[in-house]
């Protein structure tokens, strides 16, 4: 699809140039061209029909212009008698049907093979949570969920005073991005847990959503190496706008390292639920969780947002009813944005963050929680 | 012609003149009456919807969140939205037609005067109960106007109320639509043939059957959503076998034909401005009549472009491409039809000639990123992004909101009697269009540098163009009350206007006096 030709433009064309200068460095203007065959066609293929929309337009408005200047009254313009044209109106019905062809065509190869989702090397499940996105690299194993990076949380809460510029990559950046290798066919599965997620990165130029109870399809194939960003593109609720996505593609060594540095990691966090905790230690990490997990809705101060997200300070169940907290957090509450974490979190941090609700803001219940009590809880 | 609008001032102003006080307003079954509040209604909604915009515009001026909370900024977008559609643009074209479809048909009053009260009174109630929800307890609707399941289950006590207010708003447009069609079926002057109404009459007719096809659906698909919060069932709940995304294909069904009922009446409006400014008859008047059919046929199958990222089979996505992009041919045959009515004519450019020629450009220009849209491949990149908000604020802001001023600029002097002040008129449409384009031609350039829509916060890099809509939308706000005060001011007075007003006006409108006399066309005229 390289072969499309840009048709020449010289006074628009002119116009765009001037304006895209590089001196202008973040007015940024135009869809990125991308770093995948597809993302380059879909690139072609938008400035194609953008340069077919100019010069339809330059006709239409230049004949309008050419009117407003020469057929005015004040001008002396005595009005011509004319209102109809058969040849005219069979002209202008059959010449845009021939160019919608010539744009069609492309489109549907494009589109066919953009649907081609056979033969991939690896599949990645892509799963939308309210805020955040969960990964699961099917073929081997690997399994985290990232969200936005935790110096954009702190600077996006609502006058926070820290300016954003100051933030590396504000709102663009996660705590675990996604990990692909390079020059190989990634298919992407794309279900969601609770409301529909869209997921995004302009460089790849793919986008779908991602719908609870559904599994969609999506391919790639990166071609270099680096680190690409997007962002949720379906409103989802409140923190819609606070869920970034961040892949950094690697060559095919360094990912297989990655991937054992993950299982290694992996088996640690297991090994570390059968242990007993001490209290200091829940809090701290159950604090880190919270921070990640809870903190959007229920709020740093814990008392959420009235009517919509339930306050966690004082009320009955974090002071009296340990069983239905445990209850709640692992299992969600249906028709709420309270979503069922036991599939999300392991048992410590799970332990952890239910230990730090029922302890902090003046909770003060004492109550220590114990992965393996987490563990228990999951059999039942 | 002249006479029977003499005949008839004479009959009626002694005789069947309306009530004093209030309770005009409210008992009113004249067509002129119940436009005047259908339009004065549009005019509120308009500044209570533009302020909700502006709140909007405020927090996006900088990164950071300064103004407001991401949960009320949701409410803003949503109800912004529903209030411009359902509280502005439709009432607008309403009231239009209330006072013009009977005055350019050559009837009386509309045909079902009482259902004609009946259906502008709702329309306060509707919207008072969906303005309320901003003071419930979790606020307003928060999931967009397009009301997407599941997430606008998790909506709190709002839910209901929103969707008994659009229940409401659903039966005021389909007794409105119903009205339409009974007065242009039915009370046509003698000798006005279907193929001699003027256009804004036949854009309404046919806008009147497309309201009448999809507000019922659109009304099934709320009360689906109504059961499944309340009454357990599961039509778009997975885990109970149903299907979020058939609320979207039944949502764009209604919303797709919906996006061409904000549009087609302002189609009509223009194509009655350009002929009068440019002293030449509309040029292929059959076409423009066949072009608006299509386009109100096209939209019943084209919906699920609305949706291509929700993982529809190939041939689907391939199918309401193609439809979609057919829609070109119709839409391009109006505008080449407007520019040749221009062409060769004896052009002058008062205040409403100036709104049909903004609509004219901007529209287009709304209709090109609509074909870039179209284009399924492409659209991947622009789907959700501020491109498309670019793309639907073209065709409805300086599209179908342009079409509406000019339209009222163009019949002010016929309804009030006093010629508008023109050079406020003027200052009025240099100012909306110079802001309407710092507005939202910017909003192209982020959504394609990747900037999503409906978010409360952006990366740093999507600053610039924001700065530049947020003082656009500021300055596009403020010149709206220009014309405020030129309606008021014009109402208050000013220079007579005769029954013509415009030198190359045509038309049953224009042989009656200005203001037209409270009952017109009794006796009916005959059209040779």
């Amino acid at each position: 699809m390289h072969t499309f030709h840009r048709i020449p433009g010289i006074l628009p064309g002119a116009a765009l140039w001037l304006f895209s200068h590089s001196s202008l460095a973040d007015w940024e203007l135009n869809l990125t061209e991308g770093v995948t065959e597809i993302s380059r066609e879909v690139y072609d293929m938008h400035m194609f029909v953008l340069w077919i929309c100019v010069w339809i337009g330059v006709l239409v408005f230049g004949a309008m212009a050419i009117s407003i200047v020469r057929h005015r009254k004040s001008r002396g313009a005595v009005p011509a008698g004319f209102h109809e044209s058969t040849f005219a109106e069979v002209l202008w019905t059959v010449i845009p049907f021939a160019i919608l062809i010539t744009m069609a065509w492309p489109a549907a190869k494009t589109l066919i093979a953009m649907e081609d989702t056979s033969d991939a090397d690896i599949t990645l499940k892509v799963t939308g949570h309210q805020w955040k996105w969960e990964y699961e690299y099917l073929d081997s194993g690997v399994k985290f969920i990232s969200s936005l990076h935790p110096e954009s949380r702190e600077a996006a809460a609502l006058g926070s005073g820290i300016d954003p510029a100051t933030v590396d990559n504000y709102l663009l950046e996660v705590d675990n991005p996604v990990v692909l290798p390079v020059g190989k066919k990634i298919r992407f599965l794309l279900t969601a847990s609770d409301v529909i997620h869209a997921w995004w990165i302009p460089d790849f130029a793919i986008k779908k959503d991602a719908i609870p109870g559904f599994i969609n399809e999506m391919w790639t194939n990166i071609e270099e190496e680096g680190i690409y960003r997007g962002q949720c593109a379906e409103l989802c609720g409140r923190d819609h706008g606070f869920m970034p996505i961040v892949v950094h593609a690697l060559s095919q060594e360094k990912y297989d390292e990655w991937v054992s540095a993950q299982l290694a990691a992996a088996e640690a966090v297991a090994a570390s639920a059968d242990r007993e905790w001490a209290m200091d230690e829940l809090m701290q990490r159950g604090e880190k969780v919270y921070g990640t997990y809870c903190v959007a809705c229920h709020q740093a101060n814990g008392e959420g947002i009235a009517g919509a997200f339930p306050s966690l300070k004082g009320t009955p169940m974090m002071l009296n009813d340990l069983e239905g907290h445990i209850d709640i957090v692992l299992n969600g509450k249906p028709g709420t944005a309270m979503q069922a974490f036991s599939t999300q979190l392991n048992d410590a941090d799970l332990a952890a963050v239910i230990t730090y609700e029922r302890n902090a803001w003046g909770n003060d219940t004492g109550d220590v929680i114990q992965p393996a009590t987490i563990k228990a809880a999951r059999i039942q | 012609m002249n006479a029977y609008a003499t005949d008839a001032h004479h009959d009626d102003d002694h005789h069947h003149g309306p009530p004093p006080g209030l309770m005009r307003w409210v008992t009113t079954t004249n067509h002129k009456d119940i436009g005047t509040l259908y339009l004065w209604f549009s005019l509120i909604m308009f500044f209570i919807g533009g302020v909700m915009a502006l709140v909007i515009r405020t927090e996006l001026f900088q990164p950071g969140l300064q103004v407001v909370d991401p949960h009320f900024f949701n409410q803003m977008t949503t109800l912004h939205a529903l209030i411009m559609i359902f509280g502005v643009v439709m009432p607008a074209f309403v009231g239009l037609a209330n006072w013009m479809l009977p005055m350019m048909v050559g009837a009386p009053d509309m045909a079902l005067p009482r259902m004609n009260n009946w259906s502008f009174w709702i329309l306060p109630f509707g919207f008072a109960m969906m303005l309320a929800t901003l003071f419930m307890e979790g606020g307003g609707p928060a999931a967009g106007w397009t009301i997407y399941p599941p997430l606008s289950l998790q909506t709190g006590n709002a839910l209901p109320y929103l969707i008994f207010s659009i229940h409401l708003l659903g039966v005021s447009s389909i007794m409105g639509a119903i009205n339409i069609i009974a007065t242009i079926m039915n009370l046509r002057a003698p000798g006005m043939t279907y193929m001699k109404m003027p256009l804004f009459v036949w854009t309404w007719f046919i806008t009147a059957y497309l309201l009448i096809a999809v507000m019922p659906v659109l009304a099934g698909a709320v009360t689906m959503l109504l059961t499944d919060k309340f009454f357990g069932t599961s039509f778009f709940d997975a885990a109970g076998g149903g299907d979020p995304v058939m609320f979207q294909h039944i949502f764009w069904f209604f919303g797709h034909p919906e996006v061409y009922i904000l549009i087609l009446p302002s189609f009509g409006l223009v194509s009655e401005i350009i002929p009068t400014f440019s002293r030449k008859k509309l040029f292929g008047y059959n076409s423009m009549v066949y072009a608006t059919a299509s386009i109100a046929l096209l939209s019943f199958i084209v919906w699920a472009h609305h949706m291509f990222t929700v993982g529809m089979p190939l041939a689907g996505e391939m199918f309401f491409m193609f439809t979609t992009m057919l829609i070109a041919v119709p839409t391009g045959v109006k505008v080449f039809n407007w520019v040749s009515t221009m062409w060769q004519g004896a052009m002058t450019f008062e205040t409403p000639m100036l709104f049909a020629l903004g609509f004219v450009i901007m529209f287009t220009i709304g209709g090109f990123s609509g074909l870039m849209l179209a284009m399924t491949p492409i659209d991947f990149q622009y789907h959700d992004t501020y491109f498309v908000v670019a793309h639907f604020h073209y065709v409805l802001v300086p599209g179908a909101i342009f079409g509406i001023i000019g339209g009222v600029y163009y019949w002010l002097p016929k309804w009030t009697g006093n010629m508008y002040d023109e050079k406020l008129g003027q200052a009025h449409f240099w100012l909306s269009t110079i802001f309407v384009n710092i507005l939202f031609f910017p909003m192209h350039f982020v959504g394609l540098a990747g900037m999503p829509r409906r978010i409360p916060d952006y990366a740093v890099q999507f600053t610039d163009f924001n700065q530049v809509a947020t003082i656009g939308a500021f300055g596009f706000g403020l010149s709206q009350i220009l014309f405020l005060v030129l309606v008021i001011k014009c109402i208050r007075g000013g220079k007579k206007a005769d029954d013509q007003v415009w030198e190359g006006a045509q038309g049953l409108e224009w042989t009656v006096s200005s203001p037209p006399p409270y009952h017109t066309f009794s006796p009916q005229p005959v059209i040779k």
